[in-house]
């Protein structure tokens, strides 16, 4: 049959077929997936993008979260990290602080740092560029992927100059990519109720776009699993394309799974497994010209994680130290896996690991890293686990 | 391979061994799961994913067997064992009630215990007719083949006199658990004092000789290997293929914490099995039992995102309610407290599916007034 038949089952062998020419999808195509129930439909379509674009691979990267600042003003409701100017609560990293942080894992390889915080007006130009410097100087070989868009809007405000001279001067410092938080959801709507001091949805692109052209490439998330609907998201995700085939600089798409946890949405009960596999799955259909998709495992879980990458991800983030946005119990997000670990996972779900840079450059081949594991599931990978067990 | 299988999955032919092998071996699991769903489809037209009222009642942590997978039981003499006195017991079921509603036999009362060598046939006996004279609308799906043959052998009585006299006494169904893997090699590593599986085996093919349903268990993840977990699917579908009363399959994975077991690294490798691995356990298992109508989540073992995700990798069943459970809990994970009833319907609505109670025979149920209400 045997696929065909079943996708035609469920209405979708027109996508089929204009998934297997390499055909772009419409919005409508878009809300069509969303609209499908049958997962493992969505999935396997997913796959043959993901494959085409990635084979095998699934990409991880080791790298250091630094939050410079807690402080914002900017009251996103659906965050649980930020407290408002003035708090106790509230802290600031100096440039020196920043830099013993990085120290702190210099016998760690890891070869990005990824660095975001709050909206903090407080803090004067000079200040983010000379956070840049002190991590580069901290540890030179080091990648770093710093600062949404929301960030870089607030940095220009106090620059005062045009937003190509501060990338310009960022770069300088030391920045080589962006990491695409802030986009939330493209909609007026829910902009209107849950971000709306924040820089709208064209706002975001805009800067996305300037980065792009100086040079500087970026990732692009989306925020799900809150009030937004399909629609909402389709528009996100059309507008991501759009800027895409203007710009070529984003390297992934991440969709975000957002954790009511300790938010003013506390009440929501938070997005479902199957919605997190959706999201991967639709993403990596509609953006056909985003090189990759990631499945941020602490958010997504590392189980759903691995699964997602037959839903269209190429992409598992990584061994991550210090990530304090989304602190979740114990038991249900371990916050740390070891690189081992990862591999583990990613050679038990079939795939092949292959150790990135920020800039998607291949740092190593993971199987190699770990030949006992690959080699115990010789088959195809999967099922490894269980044969490696015999006893 | 993939492609042949998927052909005789669509012409609704019975796969072999050595097809479930490769499927276990398969690791594009989106086409597992369309493959189990096409089956899922075919037995279950209706999007409809049904769940039943249920509790445990752990009425004894006293065991003498000590598996090694084990972190619930107690040796005895040990300070620590326990029988539930009767008007515990009782207390228990009517908080069952009180959430199930009075319908007959709506209500799924789920007890196991170790095998205490204070209790013996009579001690069931009496319990068991204490419960069905008090309330009707329970359905008592208890015990495990384990201790009904421990049961027999402390009462020195044949295993089919044995059941037959708990059935008289008011044993509805008798839940499948205790087969772990079907395969005497693994018993032998992993609880060489158990039951053995033709034993296992013997006491479901008299339950269902006697007219009685059980269902039938896998708890995977341990020291088995991808033949053994398919040699555990052929046991069982063979015993349905003669005896055919099997209502249910249900698979979890192997709960280390606390065992001894997983202190033994000899043994055990140290990797407890992940929800990927149960994504495909679960569709390999509703492809190649064919004989069987139902497939149960795990979400006690797998939490809400793969429990809800193993619907479209065909389960159709949520599993009970589960006021209580402490065997799993035992060794390490609990996902009891957070799944109220509400959220799992939001689970399965979600997933794209109708919830609907059923008893423990999976005929529908209806809710108690107050309940439907809330459903929007």
């Amino acid at each position: 049959m045997g696929f065909a038949g079943l996708i035609e089952q469920v209405g979708l062998a027109d996508i089929h077929a204009r998934v297997l020419a390499g055909e772009r999808l419409s919005v409508d195509d878009g809300l069509r997936l969303y609209a499908c129930d049958d997962l493992p439909v969505l999935g396997y379509l997913a796959n043959l993008v993901r494959e085409r674009k990635n084979g095998d691979a699934a990409y991880y990267v080791r790298n250091q979260h630094i939050n410079y600042t807690n402080i914002c003003n900017k009251l996103c409701k659906f965050c649980s990290f930020y407290v408002k100017p003035k708090d106790e609560k509230g802290y600031v990293l100096t440039p020196q602080q920043v830099g013993a942080r990085v120290r702190e894992y210099e016998e760690f390889p890891i070869t990005e740092i990824h660095m975001v915080g709050g909206v903090n007006p407080k803090l004067p130009y000079d200040y983010y560029l000379d956070v840049l410097r002190a991590m580069k100087e901290a540890r030179p070989g080091v990648r770093l992927k710093a600062f949404t868009m929301i960030e870089v809007a607030q940095i220009q405000r106090i620059a005062k100059k045009p937003l190509e001279e501060v990338f310009a001067d960022m770069k300088e410092a030391g920045l080589e990519s962006l990491p695409g938080g802030g986009a939330e959801v493209f909609s007026e709507r829910v902009q209107g109720d849950l971000f709306w001091t924040k820089s709208d949805s064209e706002e975001w692109l805009r800067i996305a776009a300037v980065a792009h052209r100086c040079g500087l490439s970026s990732n692009a998330t989306m925020l799900y699993g809150h009030i937004e609907n399909t629609e909402e998201k389709i528009y996100h995700l059309s507008r991501l394309r759009e800027v895409q085939d203007e710009t070529g600089g984003f390297l992934c798409y991440i969709p975000l799974s957002f954790h009511p946890e300790r938010t003013e949405l506390e009440q929501l009960p938070g997005p479902t497994g199957c919605l997190d596999l959706k999201e991967v799955a639709v993403g990596r259909l509609m953006l056909d010209n985003f090189p990759h998709v990631k499945t941020f495992w602490i958010m997504n879980t590392i189980e759903i994680s691995q699964t997602a990458l037959w839903y269209g991800a190429d992409d598992i983030d990584g061994t991550v130290m210090d990530y304090e946005i989304t602190r979740k119990r114990q038991e249900e997000t371990q916050q740390r896996l070891t690189q081992r670990e990862l591999l583990e996972r990613i050679v038990e779900a079939g795939r092949a690991p292959v150790e990135r840079d920020s800039l998607y450059n291949v740092v190593a081949d993971g199987a190699e890293l770990l030949p006992e594991v690959a080699g115990g599931t010789a088959a195809g990978g999967a099922g490894g686990t269980a044969a490696g067990r015999a006893g | 391979m993939i492609g042949a299988i998927g052909t005789k999955v669509e012409a609704g032919e019975r796969l072999d061994a050595a097809e479930a092998a490769a499927l276990f071996r398969h690791p594009n699991v989106a086409e597992l799961g369309l493959l189990a769903n096409a089956v899922r489809r075919r037995k279950h037209p209706q999007s409809v994913v049904t769940y039943n009222v249920g509790r445990n009642i752990n009425y004894t942590n006293v065991c003498w067997v000590k598996c090694d997978f084990c972190a619930f039981y107690r040796p005895p003499g040990s300070g620590e064992g326990y029988v539930l006195p009767r008007e515990e017991i009782f207390a228990k079921i009517d908080a069952l009630v009180e959430v199930g509603g009075d319908a007959p036999k709506s209500c799924e009362l789920l007890m196991q215990g170790g095998l205490n060598p204070k209790l013996r046939l009579d001690y069931y006996e009496e319990l068991l007719a204490a419960i069905r004279e008090r309330y009707p609308m329970v359905h008592v799906h208890s015990l495990s083949a384990t201790e009904i043959i421990y049961i027999a052998h402390l009462s020195r009585l044949p295993l089919e006199e044995t059941v037959q006299r708990l059935r008289d006494a008011g044993l509805d169904s008798i839940p499948g658990a205790g087969a772990e893997i079907l395969s005497d090699e693994v018993r032998d590593i992993i609880g060489f004092r158990k039951d053995r599986t033709e034993e296992w085996l013997e006491v479901h093919r008299i339950a269902h000789r006697l007219g009685m349903q059980t269902t039938a268990t896998m708890m995977y993840g341990h020291v088995e290997t991808v033949e053994q977990r398919v040699e555990h699917l052929q046991r069982i579908r063979d015993l349905q293929d003669e005896a055919g009363r099997f209502t249910a399959f249900i698979a979890w994975n192997f709960q280390p914490d606390h065992t001894d077991l997983a202190a033994d690294g000899s043994r055990w490798n140290g990797m407890k099995a992940t929800g990927f691995d149960h994504l495909r356990t679960v569709a390999v298992a509703r492809l190649f039992l064919d004989n069987i109508d139902n497939f149960q989540a795990s979400w006690v073992t797998q939490g809400p995102k793969i429990a809800q995700v193993s619907l479209h990798y065909g389960i159709n069943d949520f599993g009970s309610t589960m006021l209580e459970e402490n065997v799993v809990s035992a060794a390490g994970t609990s996902h009891t407290e957070e799944m109220e009833m509400e959220s799992m319907k939001r689970l399965i609505r979600d997933a794209g599916f109708k919830p609907q109670r059923r008893n423990t025979a999976y005929v529908p149920v209806e809710e108690p007034a107050e309940e439907t209400e809330v459903v929007a």
